[in-house]
């Protein structure tokens, strides 16, 4: 997808820009999320790689991160090669993972103690340059930490994703802080596609992306990860059945 | 007991009839060593022989061999030293000090450790009794007898057999008592012996080990002319000593799996460092950075004046062909070595599945460098992405035996259940545990109004009382 606005005047102003900010070297890539509603709203078409991502549940998912956990899972399938999980407490299902795609055997789990050494394991993961991505549950994430954690995801070429998750629902105004991550996403759970049966369809998220670097903030209503990791677009919203046919909804 | 538990290992003795051991003590013949059962009995070490046979008819003495004690407990050790801490001694006859200072940690803690160790032992036939304290002399005295220092018997401080019988004869039943008498004259009638083990139990007086160093351990040493203490000087000297050691292993083909990292202080103290590696490693750069990791850890005090740095495990490590041809995986043997030495090797793993329906044995952990046996779980039924560490009870209303709730109330919060999937049932594994032979858990899929998925199962099949309380359980949440 090529960029929407090729005016040499903003070209130049963006490379200025982007030396300010101290992102050195060539243009990163993007993964396309592979839905041509999200992936044109983003800068470049997609989640850039080797940067800092932020993602958070929304409502109860502040405290429990489960869609949040699915949509980085997700993200992460997309990628080659292995993931570093990081948590302070180690409830993720493994099977449920693999349901957004990411096998098990691509997910090395780290358990540390305290968001302290789950940041310094991130950092060690980022910097290690070899990992698809890392993605670490954290409660809090100074500006100070996440412009750290960025610069090892820029130098390695690494992708991170600190999945925000808090202990208690009024520690989630911490979202509002600054930040140096590239996206911060908000991803709340929704009702789940409508059957004409009784039963449960493919779950439904908002996802919200609260703050994109020389991006435009927007909300989107989408089915979620399939087994491959791919988000859908709801069949009511993108205005035929036939874009959700064919798909195996989990999750 | 050891030297018993030695003779079971190495002969595989029997255990039907009590053993004991004999030995001569001048011209007698005394039985040196009893096990559990000839303990049973009332045998007892010291007792003579000919007693002994005489109390039971069919007991089996077999010759005592002090030096091949010796030499069992020393092999002992060096196994201790490989799995459990850098700095460990034999206290003759039948005990190993262990020094555990900058160990522990890695064992998640002193309790757990000596759980372990004693656990291991026991399983490889041998009885332990294990006990920390701040002192050699005290861990020595709780090891063996137990309960409160002030109170234990005069045996308690490795003396003489003949101080000991003196203590006796004066009416001295325990230590406190010792500890209440003037000192000079205790000194003038035992010798200072006496004064000197009282304060090494105490630590008024420093007791270092002289660690257990075997012949072919790799090992280099550096001793400084001016003590030193800041961590940039400590830094470089690492990076010294371990060039010398990777000298050392690239000589001898080998690779290290476990590096010791030993200060000596000047004031006669040490500082140990620990660290482990996930595959054999003789790379400088990576040795030395995991062993900087660990310089925060080192109090260097007044200063450190010998440095030594040892291999206790090392692999065979040969050369190893490359291709450029073909790419290879990435190696993150490196990373995981970093990590673990600053959460532990057992806070990193894998995921693999376990053939079980019960969802929290559906997974077990493997090693972080494990083959990946591309092994999944079956997609049957959609799974939750987290799942709580164990079920939690929630209230509900539902229809039985198998409609999902109308509502449920978890953490005093109660929502209204609009839709739902199931029942799942999952069986218990009827053919490991018979408690669970009729056990059935029925899962729902349940979403309330706001589109919040959660994983709710009823214990029982809804008619039977036998397969469950039939209480409602919330299990996992959904994405």
């Amino acid at each position: 997808m090529s960029a929407p606005r090729s005016d040499p005047a903003l070209v130049a102003l963006r490379q200025r820009i982007a030396a300010i900010e101290g992102d050195h070297g060539p243009p990163s890539a993007v993964l396309p999320f592979g839905l041509a509603e999200l992936d044109r709203r983003l800068p470049k078409g997609g989640l850039a790689l080797g940067c800092l991502h932020e993602v958070a549940g929304g409502g109860n998912g502040a405290t429990d991160g489960a869609a949040a956990a699915c949509f980085a899972a997700g993200i992460t399938a997309r990628l080659p090669g292995q993931v570093l999980w990081c948590v302070t407490q180690a409830d993720l299902f493994a099977p449920g993972l693999e349901q957004a795609g990411l096998p098990p055997g691509r997910v090395i789990h780290v358990e540390a103690g305290d968001d302290t050494a789950v940041l310094a394991c991130m950092e060690e993961g980022l910097r290690h340059g070899s990992l698809a991505a890392v993605v670490a549950d954290v409660a809090r994430l100074s500006m100070t930490a996440s412009r750290r954690l960025h610069l090892a995801a820029k130098t390695a070429g690494t992708t991170g994703i600190a999945l925000r998750r808090w202990r208690r629902q009024a520690d989630a105004s911490d979202f509002g802080q600054p930040t140096a991550a590239m996206t911060r996403w908000r991803v709340s759970v929704l009702p789940s596609s409508p059957l004409p049966v009784p039963g449960l369809g493919r779950a439904r998220w908002l996802v919200e992306l609260l703050r994109a670097r020389a991006g435009e903030s927007f909300d989107l209503e989408l089915e979620a990860c399939d087994g491959t990791g791919h988000l859908g677009l709801p069949a009511d919203v993108a205005g035929g059945p036939a874009a959700a046919a064919g798909r195996h909804a989990f999750g | 007991m050891w030297p018993v538990d030695r003779l079971r290992r190495q002969d595989g003795t029997p255990s039907d009839r009590p053993l004991v051991l004999a030995g001569r003590i001048g011209s007698r013949r005394v039985v040196t060593a009893v096990d559990a059962l000839a303990a049973g009995v009332g045998l007892r070490p010291g007792m003579p022989v000919s007693k002994a046979q005489a109390l039971v008819p069919d007991l089996r003495i077999a010759p005592a061999n002090v030096a091949e004690d010796l030499a069992s407990l020393e092999r002992l050790a060096f196994w201790i030293l490989q799995r459990i801490a850098p700095i460990v001694a034999v206290d003759p006859p039948d005990g190993i000090v262990i020094d555990a200072t900058g160990a522990a940690h890695l064992h998640g803690g002193e309790d757990p450790m000596l759980e372990a160790l004693t656990g291991r032992l026991a399983l490889s036939g041998v009885t332990a009794r294990a006990a920390v304290a701040g002192t050699w002399g005290a861990a020595h005295a709780l090891a063996r007898f137990g309960g409160d220092l002030e109170n234990m018997p005069p045996e308690a401080l490795r003396l003489p057999a003949a101080t000991v019988a003196g203590l006796r004869d004066m009416g001295f039943g325990r230590i406190g008592d010792l500890l209440a008498q003037p000192r000079a004259p205790l000194t003038r009638r035992f010798g200072p012996e006496l004064i000197r083990r009282i304060d090494q139990m105490f630590g008024d007086v420093p007791e270092p080990i002289d660690a257990l160093r075997p012949a072919d351990l790799i090992e280099t040493r550096r001793a400084f002319a001016e003590p030193i203490a800041a961590p940039e000087t400590i830094a470089r000297y690492i990076a010294k000593l371990v060039a010398a050691l990777c000298a050392q292993l690239e000589a001898q083909g080998l690779g290290a799996r476990r590096l010791d990292l030993i200060c000596h202080r000047t004031d006669r103290e040490m500082q140990t460092v620990r660290v482990g590696l996930a595959v054999a490693q003789r790379d400088p750069a990576r040795l030395t950075r995991l062993l900087c990791d660990k310089i925060p850890t080192i109090a260097p005090g007044f200063g450190i004046e010998i440095m030594t740095l040892a291999a206790p495990i090392t692999e065979p490590l040969a050369a190893r062909q490359t291709s450029t041809l073909a790419p290879e995986a990435p190696d993150l043997s490196g990373l995981i070595d970093i990590l673990a030495n600053r959460v532990g090797a057992q806070a990193i793993y894998r995921f693999a599945p376990v053939d079980s329906d019960v969802p929290e044995r559906s997974s077990r952990r493997i090693s972080a460098l494990a083959e990946d046996s591309g092994a999944g779980w079956p997609h049957h039924w959609p799974r939750p992405s987290r799942l709580l560490p164990r079920p939690e009870p929630i209230d509900t209303m539902a229809l039985l035996p198998d409609q999902p709730p109308v509502w449920i109330a978890w953490r005093g919060v109660r929502r209204r259940i609009a839709r739902a999937d199931g029942p799942e049932r999952i069986f218990g594994e009827w053919w490991t545990r018979e408690a669970e032979r009729i056990a059935v858990r029925d899962y729902f899929r349940v979403e309330d109004d706001a589109g919040e998925r959660l994983w709710i199962f009823r214990a029982g099949d809804g008619e039977d009382a036998a397969t469950g309380s039939h209480r409602w359980f919330l299990h996992g949440i959904f994405g």
